[in-house]
């Protein structure tokens, strides 16, 4: 019995890994180079990096997505704070003399502050998240263009630019950022008792308030940690291309984040939490984009091919389909057997 | 009741009376301009250019900014013909959906002139639409081109958002020409949603995808957006834009000037915002009893690196 449940959190662990293993090998084989690295000016270049580097504010926000849908909540303003973000750190580098670290603390600040408004309809008031948040992803657009005036604010910080464009030890500096996030994520969750208290909030949240957990106060940290996330993004895309777009920076990337999250086998439902996982589904989403940009297929197939195999992966996560798998793997074994 | 309905009835005639009035040629002409929002740099200067031009002519501009809402649009031009203005002006923020009150705008005999977009619906509803022909646009793109590389080019595009008719038509235009030449091949052609970081994004795979780069001719991107989202990618290879790959690219934003100035883009062509001045002569023209065409054409001119530095200031 205990060998049977192993096995199947490991298929269904291993779904999303195969997934993005076929994916990268199936896009080389039809765009030839596609593995190729090479250093260029003291960098690791290829299409492989920028898959990397493309992927870091998808990543960063399902982090904090992950987290959300964890305690069955959802986030649907991550896109607007990443403009509100975007817009702060420009109009800020470019209309002040503010230090560069003091301008990523106000956009961070700015970030947070969005997440503890979010956070405090969904804990204080039990206004259901889904509507909460929309309440932001519609009006923080505003927000932002209000910072910017409806123009794209253009920038230019050396240290700004070093978060979109930089490179640390020859790899990207926003990777190297991300990452260092993710890990303290995952280490704060799973070596602390943190992780096993917002599970259990998204699995009964009023059981848990039975046996002492501070749900409210969960539930308000984790949208502000998602709003964090998101901020961290938004400085990301805005130092990408050194200018602040109110009314696109970070659209729909709300979805690509509830779609990472989903790829990692998490339900919307709560109670589970993935982290590792929701970074491989972030992979696979920028490995399909990529991969899309670089093959040379007309651009009015981009969507079709993507939504194709998103559900193919999809599919392949789903638990009719592993039972599928199992119960012909094990009919095989039998017959192979019996001879 | 029945009182109450004759009244009612009286109503539009005593409205149009009272039209008749105002128009009378002892008060200033007033024209309603029912504006999409504010989404972009080029539409604040189309709707600052069209107040400007009202107010240099002694128009009355009635204006009104519906927020992307096509109700918002109906119910101004419904105001405006409750107020019985001489002449409206609409840019449609969709292309259908129109009929009613332009049939309602007809009846009180008010002319309403499209502004840099077309609708779906029977062109005897409307009197002209005032546009760039994007075909057109895409076409001046690829001669300047055809001309600068002597016919010789393999080209990169950074398509606009697909589906919508700037890129349709820009594509189309640009195609039309470089068919001529033998010699001039697009690549590549993705789309870059019209965005700097889409546009940027595409580039580096497309830069990827070509071996780095060395074999890229040129850019032609359908807005400027994404070229200058483009030009960081191609620095970011380590290449020079303008030089190494030539830079094009439409619309005209003041940020474009400012990457010719220094050197990192080729030309654009401004997507004309100046479309008072045409919309005004042809209400006045049908006033006179002309005939107005159904489109006029307002397209801009192509600029180079030369005049980058003084454009870029005048638009500041």
């Amino acid at each position: 019995m205990r060998l049977k449940r192993s096995m199947r959190w490991e298929a269904r662990t291993l779904a999303p890994i195969i997934s993005l293993f076929l994916l990268i090998v199936g896009t080389a084989l039809v765009v030839p180079g596609f593995l190729r690295l090479s250093i260029v000016d003291g960098h690791i270049y290829g299409s492989l990096i920028d898959i990397l580097h493309r992927s870091t504010p998808t990543a960063l926000i399902a982090l904090g997505m992950a987290v959300v849908i964890g305690t069955k909540g959802i986030d649907l303003s991550v896109g607007a704070i990443i403009a509100i973000c975007g817009a702060v750190t420009a109009v800020l580098t470019a209309s002040t003399e503010l230090h560069p670290l003091i301008v990523l603390g106000c956009a961070v600040l700015a970030g947070m502050v969005c997440g503890l408004w979010n956070g405090t309809l969904v804990a204080v008031f039990g206004i259901q998240p889904i509507v909460a948040t929309l309440i932001l992803m519609v009006a923080g657009r505003g927000i932002a263009q209000m910072i910017t005036g409806g123009q794209i604010v253009t920038f230019h910080s050396d240290f700004i630019n070093a978060i979109g464009n930089g490179f640390f030890m020859g790899l990207p500096a926003r990777v190297v950022l991300a990452a260092v996030i993710i890990a303290i994520t995952v280490l704060v969750l799973r070596k602390t008792a943190l992780g096993m208290f917002l599970e259990a909030v998204g699995g009964n949240s009023e059981a848990s308030r039975l046996v002492g957990i501070d749900s409210k106060l969960l539930i308000l940290m984790v949208y502000v940690f998602s709003g964090f996330c998101a901020a961290l993004a938004g400085v990301i895309i805005a130092a990408d291309i050194r200018g602040a777009d109110a009314n696109n920076a970070g659209l729909w990337l709300e979805l690509d984040a509830i779609l990472a999250v989903v790829i990692a086998g998490a339900s919307l439902s709560g109670g589970r939490i993935y982290l590792g996982l929701t970074i491989v589904g972030a992979l696979i989403i920028q490995t399909l984009t990529t991969a899309i940009l670089t093959s040379g297929l007309p651009a009015q197939y981009n969507l079709i091919v993507k939504a194709s195999i998103i559900l193919l992966v999809l599919l392949l996560q789903s638990r009719v389909t592993q039972n599928f798998i199992k119960t012909r793997v094990q009919a095989f074994r039998r017959s192979s057997d019996a001879q | 009741m029945k009182l109450s309905k004759t009244f009612t009835s009286m109503l539009p005639a005593l409205a149009a009376s009272t039209a008749v009035l105002l128009s009378s040629p002892a008060f200033a002409e007033t024209y309603g301009f029912s504006q999409i929002g504010s989404e972009s740099g080029w539409r604040t200067s189309e709707t600052n250019s069209i107040k400007a031009e009202a107010e240099a002519r002694g128009i009355d501009l009635k204006f009104s900014d519906a927020q992307q809402r096509q109700e918002n649009q109906i119910k101004a031009v419904r105001s405006f013909i409750a107020q019985g203005v001489d002449g409206i002006l609409l840019a449609p923020v969709v292309e259908t959906g129109w009929d009613q009150v332009l049939r309602e705008a007809q009846r009180a005999e008010i002319p309403v002139v499209l502004i840099d977009r077309g609708v779906d619906a029977d062109p005897s509803l409307y009197l002209t639409k005032v546009a760039s022909d994007f075909t057109e646009e895409g076409a001046l793109a690829a001669s300047w081109l055809a001309a600068e590389t002597n016919g010789v080019c393999d080209i990169v595009e950074l398509q606009g958002t697909v589906g919508s008719s700037a890129a349709i038509d820009r594509k189309t235009g640009f195609d039309s020409v470089i068919s001529n030449f033998p010699n001039m091949n697009i690549i590549r052609s993705q789309s870059g949603d019209f965005t700097r970081a889409g546009g940027k994004e595409v580039m580096e795979s497309f830069l990827k995808a070509e071996g780095g780069g060395e074999n890229i001719c040129a850019l032609f991107a359908h807005n400027d957006d994404m070229a200058l989202g483009a030009i960081q990618a191609i620095k970011e290879a380590q290449l020079q834009p303008a030089e190494d790959i030539l830079v094009l690219s439409i619309d005209a934003v003041p940020d474009i000037f400012r990457a010719m100035a220094d050197g990192e883009a080729n030309a654009t062509i401004e997507l004309n915002p100046h479309l008072g001045g045409p919309a005004f002569d042809a209400i006045a023209a049908h006033e006179r009893g002309e005939e107005v065409d159904k489109w006029i054409k307002a397209n801009g001119p192509l600029y180079l690196p030369d005049t980058a530095e003084a454009e870029y200031q005048a638009r500041q």
